[in-house]
This record gives structure tokens, sequence and C-alpha cells, in this order.
């Protein structure tokens, strides 16, 4: 915090040198050795912000019947996050962070034409897996996608240059393209949250902005208990008790990227 | 050693058109200078009484300022910023700035404007958050998401 | 020496205003496609790099192709090639220069494109994409420029050249080894992840550069008084006889390697190019006429006196430079995103508006080459002359 504060004021006398004149700058350095230098600008975290090592998930499949319980969960993530809806527009430029998928297709190469019934017509919730091993953070040649301290792979659209190297990466196609402007089809938007550019990639971000407030991601309260959130690294957590004393599936494990959402089938 | 110029009537002529054309913009708008544009301060504002900087380090370095909250916020997710007196501010310029300054064509755009610069901003983030949160509705159990 | 290509007749003023009028059409939409988005090409969120991507590899080919007479003269000191490097480093020139068009146009916002240097990552295969490119323009470049000019001045060209075009050679390798790692370091794209790529790439570039500079250098015979040489030509009909073969031997490998392990993920690819997937077939009949194109050429080429032949010859090279093309330009980068990672297959095909800005694109690289191969062949006519 100590660099960064010292950055900020740098920056901030620096402009102000430039526009309005030197006493601004004296200002600055004032107030960085006078006596309010111990309570002078600086950056902190929310109080009640949620922490992890590595944030992850556990999908209970069992408690979902048809498509028709996972449609809230879908549908306040998109809602509240801004995600436009293209369905009825271009389907070329649909834009989804989270979403269904059939068995075959969330778990393709270990789907047989023998599959338990159930699972064979489950709808399963697919989404970002924010992977221990990113690869779509390797390709990223700007940072603009990156993996945050606790776990999440975070999209920084300010960044990103739309380059898209990360979509061909990402092993699960969780990544979407904002092939034009998403603002006329966001039917009501929650203003709250930024919507996007287009030119930009964007996805499921663990719903960073509610974990910041002390919430647990939209999906997971609106999945009525069938899905869990905690640390993967912390022994007591949810999802760490739910990996203990259940059998659960991850997509394409084998390819090492080491996607924390776990699926209980 | 041979101190002839060639072409000089060219050579001058060309030289005379490229300042023309060159200073083309300063000439052109002589004595047109427009007058600085005039903020607009909000209620909200007024009654606030201070920023989350001083008044004259809003106006010359909001900008870094803003630069500074959006890496902060997503890079490294600290979502609070503590003043220079000692007071806590969530950084977001929806949330934060423009809860005050509501009135971005009067507060924002006049002077962007008038200094001719174009920030994309408001691309992405919404410039009066209070007049739609009211409209906002999701299931009752995440309305209070931010 | 840049003078040179401002007198010219009329067919070649003809030809650069026609190439002008293709630049305006391309830059025009384009600006189009800059207020409006991507949203204008055919891509979608599964195959989400399209014919942009796909020439961009192509012609990283072609670029690294030129290195095919460059190295021949200097590390063989083949004397026959001396009369002809110039062509080879400016048609490289004029392909880099496409490449970085095709990239900037692909770009979702191409005004941040700066962000690559301003926020720099060695991890991303991207990074040195640029880096190798750039430097690999920057080469041809100098070491054009200045060979050039030493001839027109009938000096040898300066000695600090040397390491350049030493350097220029590797580099030329360098830049469609990268090209092809963009690719093949991903987990999860079956068709591209395998280490036969790289060398496939190269040896497609081998093949389809040179074929390419033996059309031209026809054309040149044809249109100046500039004679590139007929041993000339002759070596570079070697090379490409030598590059095609092993560019299908190369993806025959790959196709036994796939076919006889039967792995679905990589599998799947190959099967969607030449048989179709799920009732998805687009790209099959292009796919075929790649390998026939590719095949007949091989016959013919191994015909000493098909390849003595230069009309013959010239026809080979256009078989080999179309089966190439649709074996890199458009089968390489759709057969990757197709099927998608969850294994549903949604096809893809350019717009009209995304066909439009690519002529725009090739427009400005045959411009840059044109003027450039003015120049040289002009400086060439006053050597002989």
């Amino acid at each position: 915090m100590e660099n960064s504060r010292r950055d900020f004021l740098k920056i901030a006398g620096i402009s102000a040198l430039a526009v309005a004149g030197a006493e601004p700058v004296l200002n600055a350095f004032a107030s960085e050795h006078g006596e309010e230098a111990s309570k002078a600008a600086g950056f902190q975290k929310e109080e009640k912000a949620l922490t992890a090592k590595q944030w992850a998930m556990v999908i209970d499949t069992r408690k979902f019947k048809s498509a028709k319980d996972l449609e809230p969960i879908i549908e306040v993530c998109h809602k509240i996050h801004n995600v436009p809806d293209f369905s009825k527009e271009n389907k070329r430029h649909i834009i989804k962070w989270i979403w269904e998928e059939e068995y075959k297709h969330a778990f393709p190469g270990d789907a047989s034409g023998f599959t338990d019934e159930r699972i064979e017509h489950l709808p399963f919730l697919v989404l970002c897996n924010h992977c221990e091993e990113p690869p779509c953070v390797r390709a990223c040649p700007t940072k603009a996608t990156f993996k945050r301290e606790d776990g999440i792979v975070l999209m920084d659209f300010h960044r990103c240059i739309g380059c898209r190297f990360c979509m061909a990466a990402c092993p699960y196609g969780s990544r979407s393209f904002n092939f034009r402007d998403p603002r006329p089809f966001i039917e009501e938007r929650n203003p709250q949250f930024p919507t996007r550019m287009k030119g930009v990639v964007e996805k499921c971000n663990f719903c960073a902005e509610r974990l910041a407030a002390g919430q647990v991601p939209a999906c997971v309260e609106a999945s009525k208990g069938a899905i869990a959130f905690g640390d993967l690294y912390d022994p007591e957590s949810e999802v760490r008790k739910l990996l203990k004393s259940n059998y659960t599936i991850r997509r394409k494990a084998g390819l090492g990227t080491g996607p924390t959402i776990y699926y209980i089938v | 050693m041979n101190k002839q110029m060639y072409d000089k009537k060219n050579v001058i002529a060309g030289i005379v058109i490229f300042a023309v054309l060159v200073s083309f913009p300063f000439w052109y708008n002589l004595g047109k200078a427009a007058p600085a544009p005039e903020l607009v301060l909000t209620d909200a504002a007024k009654a606030a009484k201070e920023c989350v900087m001083s008044k004259e380090e809003m106006k010359a370095g909001h900008m870094q300022l803003l630069d500074m909250w959006r890496e902060k916020v997503v890079r490294e997710s600290d979502r609070i910023y503590v003043s220079a007196k000692g007071k806590p501010y969530v950084m977001s310029l929806s949330n934060t700035c423009m809860d005050c300054h509501s009135n971005k064509a009067e507060f924002c755009d006049r002077c962007h404007n008038y200094s001719s610069v174009t920030p994309y901003c408001w691309d992405c983030h919404i410039d009066n958050p209070k007049a739609e949160v009211k409209n906002f509705k999701v299931s009752e159990n995440s309305k209070e998401a931010k | 020496m840049l003078e040179l290509a401002l007198k010219g007749s009329k067919k070649y003023y003809g030809w650069v205003a026609v190439l002008l009028g293709g630049i305006s059409v391309g830059f025009a939409v384009y600006l189009w496609q800059l207020n409006f988005g991507l949203g204008l090409t055919g891509m979608h969120r599964d195959v989400s790099w399209g014919f942009y991507i796909a020439q961009f590899t192509f012609l990283v080919g072609v670029a690294a192709g030129g290195v095919m007479v460059v190295l021949p003269y200097y590390l063989h000191h083949y004397k026959a090639f001396g009369k002809i490097t110039i062509l080879g480093e400016f048609l490289a020139i004029s392909a880099i220069t496409m490449c970085l068009l095709f990239i900037i146009v692909d770009l979702g916002q191409p005004m941040r494109a700066l962000n690559v240097i301003l926020h720099p990552t060695p991890k991303s295969i991207l990074f040195w994409d640029m880096i190798v490119l750039n430097g690999y323009l920057f080469l041809n470049i100098i070491i054009g420029w200045q060979v050039l000019e030493a001839e027109r001045n009938a000096v040898a060209p300066p000695k600090w050249l040397k390491p350049f075009i030493y350097l220029s050679i590797p580099w030329a390798v360098g830049i469609h080894t990268v090209t092809a790692y963009l690719y093949c370091g991903l987990p999860g794209r079956g068709f591209w992840l395998t280490a036969i790529l790289a060398p496939r790439f190269l040896s497609s570039a081998f093949a389809a550069g040179p074929a390419l500079l033996i059309l031209l250098c026809l054309i040149i015979r044809k249109m100046t008084k500039f004679d590139p040489g007929k041993e000339q030509i002759q070596s570079l009909a070697k090379i490409v006889t030598y590059a095609i073969i092993i560019n299908v031997f190369f993806l025959l490998c790959e196709v036994f390697v796939v076919f006889y392990s039967r792995i679905p993920e990589h599998m799947d690819h190959l099967t969607y190019l030449f048989y179709g997937l799920q009732g998805h077939s687009a790209l099959v009949p292009w796919m075929w006429t790649s390998m026939s194109l590719m095949g007949i050429a091989i016959i013919l080429l191994l015909i000493p006196s098909v390849r003595a032949n230069e009309s013959l010859l010239a026809i080979c090279c256009v078989l080999v430079f179309c089966g190439t093309w649709i074996d890199k330009g458009l089968g390489m980068i759709s057969g990757g995103f197709v099927p998608n990672p969850l294994h549903q297959v949604n096809e893809y095909a350019p717009t009209i508006p995304e066909l439009a800005i690519t002529l725009g694109v090739y427009a400005t690289g045959f411009f840059v080459l044109t003027v450039l191969f003015k120049i040289a062949v002009t400086v060439k006519e006053e050597a002989a002359a």
C-alpha cells in the first residue's frame, strides 16, 4: 500500500504541475510528509469482502431435475451482469456466462451410448472453470485476462484488444466475444454493473463484485443449495467437505488445466 | 561551392504553401476562442462539499485517479479508496462518482467537449445509475447485487 | 530510389490504379467494420478466428518462403540466385505487410493494439509473433534496400550488412515456427495440437513462396527488360518440388497418427474437413480440391521435361499455390474450431464485407509488391543497359 500511495501522489502531482501550476504539487508533498500522512490517501479491501486462496464450486447435479431448475440461475447471472441477449437477433453474436449443456457436450469423450438415463438427459450447468492453470491467461498478449490472488480468472475489459487468442485457448468454450455494441440487446440493465463495449471478450467473473461486498455468487444464491462455493484450499470450507464425502467429476481434467468447478453426479 | 538554388520559384512557393497549411488551425480560429465552460454541481455534490481529492487536484488529475482506481479494483481487488482526509470511498465511476455528479452532460461533457477529448468510459459504465436503479429488479434474493 | 516507382508505362499506372481502387474499397468497408464491430464478419462464438487469421497464417508462409532464394545464395554461394534475392526479400516485405494488416483488421479494439508493447507478456506466443514479424519486416527492408542501392551504384553491399543477412535466414524459419506455436500449444484443440504443425507450416511455406516467386519471375520477364533467368527459375522449381512433396508427406504423417490412433478429439477435425461431421460438410469439396491440386502438382513436377517447360511449370506453380492456399488459408483455421470444444458443429463462412476487407489487404500488399518490384527491376534494367 505504501508504494501505491506514493505512485498515486506522484501521478497526481505530475499532472497537476503540468495543468494547474505548482501549488497542488506542494500540497501533495505536504500531505505526504505532514501530520495527515498516517491516514492519507490509500487503498483497501472492503471489510466484509470474502477472500480465499482459490475459489471453487461444487455443483450437485442430483438436485436438478430439468432445464427449468436451471433457468432462474442462468437468468439472474445474465441479468445482474448485463449480458446481452442475441438469441432473437443473430445467433452468431450470442454471449453467455453460464448455460446448460447435455452431458455428452459438457463431458465429450466421457459419454458412451449406455449412459445412466438420468445423466443422459440431465442439463448440466457450465461456466468458466476458473482453472488453476488457465490456458487463456497464458495466451493473452496483454494480461487483460489474468488470475487474481483469490484464483478467479478475470477479464480487464479496459485492456482487452479483442484478439480472441483466449477463446482459442479455452478448452471449455467458456468465452464470448462482443461482435457488436451489446447495449441495445440488454433488455433491462443493472445500472450498478457496467456493460461491455464492442470488440472485447467476456465471461463469468465468479461474481467478483459480489464477493467484494461479502456475498456469494448470484448463481450459488439462486440455486437453493444445489451449488456450493468456497475456498478449495481451506479444509473446513463447504466445498472441501462436499469433495471429501462425494465422488465428483471435472470437465476435461486430463488436460491439466485444473478446473475448479466440480460436479457431483 | 555552387551556391545557386535550383527551381527557386517552385521551392519558395512550396515552402509558403506548406507554412500556410501547417498554421491553418491557428489563423483559422484566430479570435474565436470559446469561453471556458462552467461546470454545474448537482445539489448532492454541493451538499457533500468535498470530493475524493481537492478541487484543484480533481481538475488536473481525475483521469489519472480513475485510471488508478480501475487498476486497483479490477486487478488488485481493492475496492475502497481512503482520501487524504481519511474518508473511505468505494472506487466506482458509476456508483460513487456519478452518484454525486449525476449530471453527466453539464459536469463531464461540457469540459470534455471544450478540450476536445472523448473518453469512452460511458461505453460501459452507466452514467446515472440512480435514475435507473428503481426500475431494475431481479429475483428477490439477489436484489442487492451490485 | 523511390523515385523509380514514379516513372512507368501506362500499363504500370493502370495496374497501380486498380490496386489503389481495391485498397479504397477495402478501407471503406473496414471503416464500416470499425464502427459496427466484427459482427460484420461470419465469425462467431465457436469459430472465433476466421478468414483474416487464415490469410495471415498463409502469408507468413509466403514471407518465410523468400528465404529459399536467400539461403542458397549466401550460405551455399549459389551465384545464380544473386540475381533474384532482391525479389525474394521484397516479396517478404509485402507479405509481412499483409500479415500485420490482417492482424489489425482482426482486432476487436485495434486502437489498443499497442497494449501488446505497453504490457509485454512473454508467456503469450502472440507477443513473440509480434516481435518476430516486425523484426523480419525490418531485416528485409534493411537488407533489400542496401543490396539494391549497392547494385545501383555498382559497388559491393556494406560489410555491416552481412550479420543481418545471416540473421534473416534463421529468422525466416522463426516467423513461421512461432506462428505455428500460436496454434499448436493450445490444449483442447486437437487439430492443432501436434508437433508436426510447425514443420508442416514451413514445408507448405517453402512450396507456396517460391511457387509465387516463379510466377512473378515469369511475369517480370514478360513485362520488363529484366530476365530473372532460366537457371534461376529451374532451381526454384526444384525447391518447390521438394517442398510440396515434404508438405504432403507431413500431412500424411498427421493423417496416419490421427486415423490410426482414432482419438476422437484429434480425428473429428480431419473427419469434418474431408468427410463432413454431423451433416456439416462445407469444406469437404475444398479440401479434396486442395489434395488433388497438390497431388497433380507433385506428379507433374516430378517429370523433368514438364518442369523444364516454363508454361507447364507456371501451371504447376498455380496448382501448388492454390492447393496450399486452400489447405492453410481455408481449412487450417476453421478445421481447428470445428467441432468446438463441446463437440458441437457450428460452421463458418466469410461474409461479403469480410471478403472485401481481405481483398483490400491483398491489394495493399500487391501495391507494396508492385512498387518494390518496379524499383528493383528498373535498377536491374539500368545496370544491364
